[in-house]
C-alpha cells in the first residue's frame, strides 16, 4: 500500500493509542502527535506533546515505553512486523522459540530404539532356536557320515567323484591337471 | 604321486546370491567420502580437469589392486589373518595390520555416524533447531557465540559436541551423543549379528537407498536458482592444475581410500564366494561403480552449493540495499538486485564519502562460489544451511541424513567383517560359542572405548584417527599386499589360481600393473604422502569463541603428547607386518633349519581351503 496522508493519520492515531494505554490518562489526542521530514523512504520523526503542560514534548524514554508496550498492535495495524516497521532506539525483546515440554528428538530416539531393540531380541531368540534344532538335526546326521567312511575305505582310498552326497561338490583335484599323475 | 587332499565339505557361510555380494562390495567402496571428499577435490583442482588424473590413478592403481584383494580372498577363503598366514607365515603381519588398522577405523567411523543420527532425530523439528540460534539470558538478543558466528555453527560446535578450545581441555562426556552412539552400535550389532547372514539381508537396504535419495536431491538441486552456477564452477576445467603434482597425489589417495583397499574387509566379503567366480569382472565392476557414484554425487552436492551461494549472494547485496536506501531516504524498491551496481557508481561519483562510511561489503559470486569444504563441514554446516533455505527442510534434512546413514553403515559393515572374520578364524572362542556371542562383544567392547570420542575434544581426535590411522597405514600394508603376492607367493602360480577361478588367463594388463606399476605407484605416493604431511608442523583447527579473529578457526600446534599418540597410531599397523615376520623367524630358528619363505608347492588355490 501507498503511504499517503491517511496512513499518517492512522499512525498518529497508533500512537496517542499507545499514550492513553501506557499513561492511562485519556487526555493525549490526535493532534498532539507531529511528524516532520518524511521522506520517501518512508521515515519520519515524531514527537508527542502533552497539551496539559503547556505544548511541551512528552520525554522520549515514556514514548519509547508506551511504543514498547504495544508494539503488535500498532504492528498488526500497518500489516507489518518488526523487522519492517523500525522503530530507532527501540530494541524488540524477541520472543524465544516455542519449545515443547519433551524435546521432539527424544521421542524420536526413544522410537528408534525401541525398533532396534525389538529387532535384535527377535534375532537372537530365531538364532537360539535354531541352534537348537541344528543340534537335534547333527545328532542324526553324524550316523550318516561313518557309513560314508566306510564306503571311501573301501575303494582302495581314491574317492569317487560319484559320492555327491550333500551337495555336488565337483572335485577339481581330479578334473584338472592329469599331469601330475603318472600315465599308465 | 601325491594324493591330493578331498575338498572338504566346510561349513562356511555363504552368500546368498552374486547379486549380495557385489552390492555389499559396493557398499563398503561407496560411503561418505564419495559424498563429500570427492565434489571437493573435484572444486579445488580444476573442475573437470580433475577426472583425467582420476581415472588414470583408477586404472593402474584401483582396479588392479582391488582385482587382487578379490583373487586372494576367493582363492584362499579366509579372512585376512588367516590368508597371509597361508601365504606365507613370514607375512601373517600384513593381515595382523589390516585388522588392526580396521578396528581403529571402525572406533571413530561410528562415531561419525552417531553425529548424523543425531542430526537425523532432530530433524523432525519445525523450524529445524540449526536455523534459529538460541536468545541470551535477559532476551534482548541473541546467544553471543551464536550471533557472531552463526546457527548452523552453534548448533554443530555447541549443541552438538560441545566442543572444547583445546584438544588438550578434554571435556564432559556429552550424554546425549552417548545415547545415540549406544543407540548406532546397536544398529550395527543388528545387522551384523550373524556376519554375512545379516548384513547381506540389510545390505539390499542400506546400498540402494543412497541411489535413491541422490536421484531424488538431483532433480531437486536442478530446480534450485543458482544451481546452474554451482554446476557450471564445478565442471568448468582448468588443465592449469595438472600441473601441479598435489593434484595427482589427490587422485591416487582418494581412489585408494575410496575403494577401502587393505582393510582386509574385502579379503573377508570374497572369501564366502564359491571359489569358481569371475573376480576379474567383478573387481572392474565394483571399481566403475565406485567411480561413477562419486560423480553422480557431486551433481546434486554442487547444484544446492550454487545454490546456497547464490543465497548469499543475494542477501549480501540485500543487506548493501537497505543500508544504502537508509542512509539516502530513497523510496522503496528503487534498488533491486538487477540495478544495484549503477546505482552504486552513480552515488559513488556523488556523495562518495557516504558511500564509504556505510563500509559495503563487496558482494562477489565467485567469492561465495570458492568457500569449498569438505567432510563433515560440508554435511554438518554447508549442506544443512542450504536446506534450511528449500521449502519443506524438514523432509530434505530427514531424507539428506537417512541417506548418510546408509552410506556410513555399508561400510561398517565392511569394517566390522574385516574384525570378525579373522577373529573366527582365529578360534580365540570354540566352535560351540553362538556368532551372536561374539559380535556383541565387539560391538560392545567398540563402544565403551569409543566413549572417548563423546568427550568435549573427541571430534579432533577423530580427525587425528582419520588422518594417521587411516590413511599411512593403508598404504604400507597395500604395498607389502602386492608385492607378497606378486614377489613372495610368485605371479605365475597366482596366475594359475585366478585362471583357475576365472577360466580365462591372465591378460597382459593385468601382468603389468600387478608387476611393476602398482608397487612403484604405491611407493611414490605412500613418498609424497608421508613428505607433506612432515612438511607442516601437524596442527588443527580449533574452535574458541574466546579467539580475536572469532568466528575464524584458531590454528593450534599438537602438543607432544598428542604427536606421540599420532604417530603411535601411525606406526602401530605397520609395524605388525615386520615383528610377525621376526616372530616367525626366531621360531623356526629354534625348530628347524628350514627357513624357506613360502610352503611347498602343492599348494594350489584348489587345495588350499582345508
Amino acid at each position: 500500500y501507498a503511504w499517503d496522508a491517511n496512513e499518517e493519520y492512522l499512525f498518529k492515531a497508533m500512537v496517542a493509542f499507545a499514550m492513553r494505554r501506557y499513561s492511562s490518562k485519556s487526555t493525549t489526542q490526535i493532534s498532539n502527535v507531529l511528524l516532520c521530514n518524511v521522506t520517501d523512504r518512508v521515515s519520519f520523526w515524531f514527537v508527542v506533546t502533552d497539551s496539559s503542560k503547556n505544548v511541551t514534548t512528552v520525554p522520549g524514554s515514556v514514548v519509547e515505553a508506551a511504543i514498547r508496550m504495544n508494539r503488535n498492535r500498532i504492528n498488526s495495524a500497518f500489516l507489518l512486523s518488526d523487522k519492517t516497521l523500525q522503530f530507532l532506539k527501540i530494541t524488540s525483546t524477541l520472543s524465544p522459540p516455542v519449545e515443547p515440554s519433551t524435546p521432539v528428538w527424544l521421542i524420536v530416539f526413544g522410537v528408534v530404539l525401541c525398533l532396534i531393540v525389538a529387532g535384535i531380541v527377535f534375532l537372537i531368540v530365531s538364532g537360539i532356536q535354531k541352534h537348537k534344532k541344528k543340534n537335534k538335526e547333527s545328532t542324526e546326521g553324524e550316523n550318516l557320515e561313518e557309513k560314508v567312511e566306510v564306503t571311501v575305505t573301501l575303494e582302495n582310498g581314491l574317492p569317487c567323484e560319484v559320492l555327491d552326497l550333500k551337495a555336488g561338490h565337483i572335485n577339481g583335484v581330479f578334473a584338472a591337471d592329469d599331469e601330475r599323475f603318472t600315465s599308465l | 604321486s601325491a594324493t591330493p587332499e578331498i575338498p572338504k565339505e566346510d561349513d562356511r557361510p555363504k552368500w546368498d546370491n552374486k547379486f549380495q555380494y557385489i552390492l555389499s562390495c559396493i557398499g563398503f567402496a561407496v560411503g561418505l567420502g564419495n559424498v563429500w571428499r570427492f565434489p571437493y577435490l573435484c572444486q579445488i583442482h580444476g573442475g573437470g580437469a580433475f577426472l583425467i588424473p582420476y581415472f588414470i590413478a583408477l586404472l593402474f592403481e584401483g582396479i588392479p589392486l582391488l582385482h587382487l584383494e578379490l583373487a586372494l580372498g576367493q582363492c584362499l577363503r579366509k579372512g585376512s589373518i588367516g590368508a597371509w598366514n597361508t601365504i606365507s607365515p613370514y607375512l601373517g603381519g600384513v593381515g595382523v595390520g589390516s585388522w588392526v588398522v580396521s578396528i581403529l577405523v571402525s572406533l571413530y567411523y561410528n562415531t561419525v555416524l552417531t553425529w548424523v543420527m543425531w542430526y537425523f532425530i532432530n530433524s523432525f523439528q519445525e523450524p529445524l533447531p540449526w536455523s534459529v540460534c538460541p536468545l541470551n539470558e535477559n532476551r534482548t538478543g541473541f546467544n553471543k557465540e551464536c550471533y557472531e558466528s552463526t546457527a548452523v555453527n552453534y548448533f554443530w560446535y555447541r549443541k552438538t559436541l560441545n566442543i572444547t578450545p583445546d584438544i588438550a581441555e578434554s571435556g564432559t562426556l556429552q550424554w546425549w551423543l552417548i545415547l545415540c552412539l549406544a543407540t548406532c552400535w546397536a544398529i550395527v550389532y543388528l545387522c551384523t549379528i550373524r556376519g554375512i547372514e545379516t548384513t547381506g539381508k540389510a545390505i539390499y537396504v542400506t546400498a540402494v537407498f543412497p541411489y535413491l535419495v541422490l536421484t531424488i536431491f538431483l532433480i531437486q538441486g536442478l530446480t534450485l536458482p543458482g544451481a546452474t552456477d554451482g554446476l557450471v564452477y564445478l565442471f568448468t576445467p582448468n588443465l592449469n592444475t595438472l600441473k601441479n603434482p598435489r593434484v595427482w597425489l589427490d587422485a591416487a589417495t582418494q581412489i585408494f581410500f575410496s575403494l577401502s583397499l587393505a582393510f582386509g574387509g574385502l579379503i573377508a566379503f570374497s572369501s564366502y564366494n564359491p571359489q569358481k567366480n569371475d573376480c576379474e569382472k567383478d573387481a572392474v565392476t565394483v571399481a566403475i561403480v565406485n567411480s561413477i557414484t562419486s560423480l553422480y554425487a557431486s551433481i546434486p552436492v554442487f547444484s544446492v552449493l550454487g545454490f546456497k551461494a547464490t543465497t548469499s549472494y543475494w542477501d549480501c547485496l540485500d543487506r548493501n540495499i537497505i543500508s544504502v536506501i537508509n542512509e539516502f531516504d530513497l523510496p522503496e524498491e528503487s534498488i533491486v538486485r538487477q540495478n544495484y551496481t549503477s546505482w552504486i557508481s552513480f552515488l559513488n561519483s556523488s556523495h562518495p564519502e557516504k558511500i564509504a562510511g556505510l563500509k559495503l561489503k563487496s558482494c562477489d559470486l565467485q567469492e561465495f562460489l570458492d568457500q569449498s569444504v569438505s567432510g563433515t563441514g560440508l554435511a554438518f554446516i554447508v549442506f544443512t544451511q542450504a536446506i534450511i533455505l528449500m521449502p519443506g527442510s524438514q523432509a530434505w534434512a530427514i531424507l539428506f541424513f537417512i541417506m548418510l546413514f546408509s552410506l556410513g553403515l555399508s561400510s561398517m559393515f565392511g569394517n566390522i567383517e574385516g574384525v570378525f572374520t579373522p577373529l573366527l578364524e582365529l578360534q580365540i572362542v570354540s566352535k560351540s560359542t553362538p556368532k551372536e556371542l561374539l559380535s556383541g562383544i565387539i560391538c560392545l567392547i567398540s563402544f565403551l572405548i569409543a566413549l572417548c570420542f563423546t568427550l568435549g575434544s573427541g571430534s579432533y581426535w577423530i580427525d587425528i584417527f582419520d588422518r594417521y590411522a587411516g590413511s599411512v597405514p593403508l598404504l604400507v600394508i597395500a604395498f607389502f599386499e602386492v608385492i607378497g603376492v606378486v614377489y613372495v607367493y610368485k605371479i605365475k602360480r597366482f596366475s594359475k589360481d585366478v585362471k583357475w577361478m576365472t577360466g580365462r588367463k591372465l591378460n597382459l594388463y593385468w601382468q603389468i600393473t600387478w608387476r611393476f606399476i602398482s608397487p612403484l605407484l604405491l611407493l611414490i605416493v605412500f613418498m609424497a604422502f608421508v613428505t607433506l604431511q612432515m612438511l607442516k608442523p601437524p596442527s588443527y583447527a580449533a574452535w574458541n569463541p574466546k579467539y580475536e579473529s572469532f568466528p575464524m578457526k584458531e590454528e593450534k600446534v599438537y602438543p607432544p603428547w598428542v604427536q606421540a599418540i599420532c604417530v603411535l597410531l601411525a606406526a602401530l599397523p605397520c609395524v605388525c607386518v615386520p615383528l610377525v615376520a621376526l616372530f616367525h623367524l626366531i621360531k623356526q630358528k629354534h625348530r628347524s633349519k628350514d627357513t624357506s619363505l613360502v610352503s611347498p608347492e602343492v599348494f594350489y588355490c584348489q587345495g588350499a581351503n582345508s
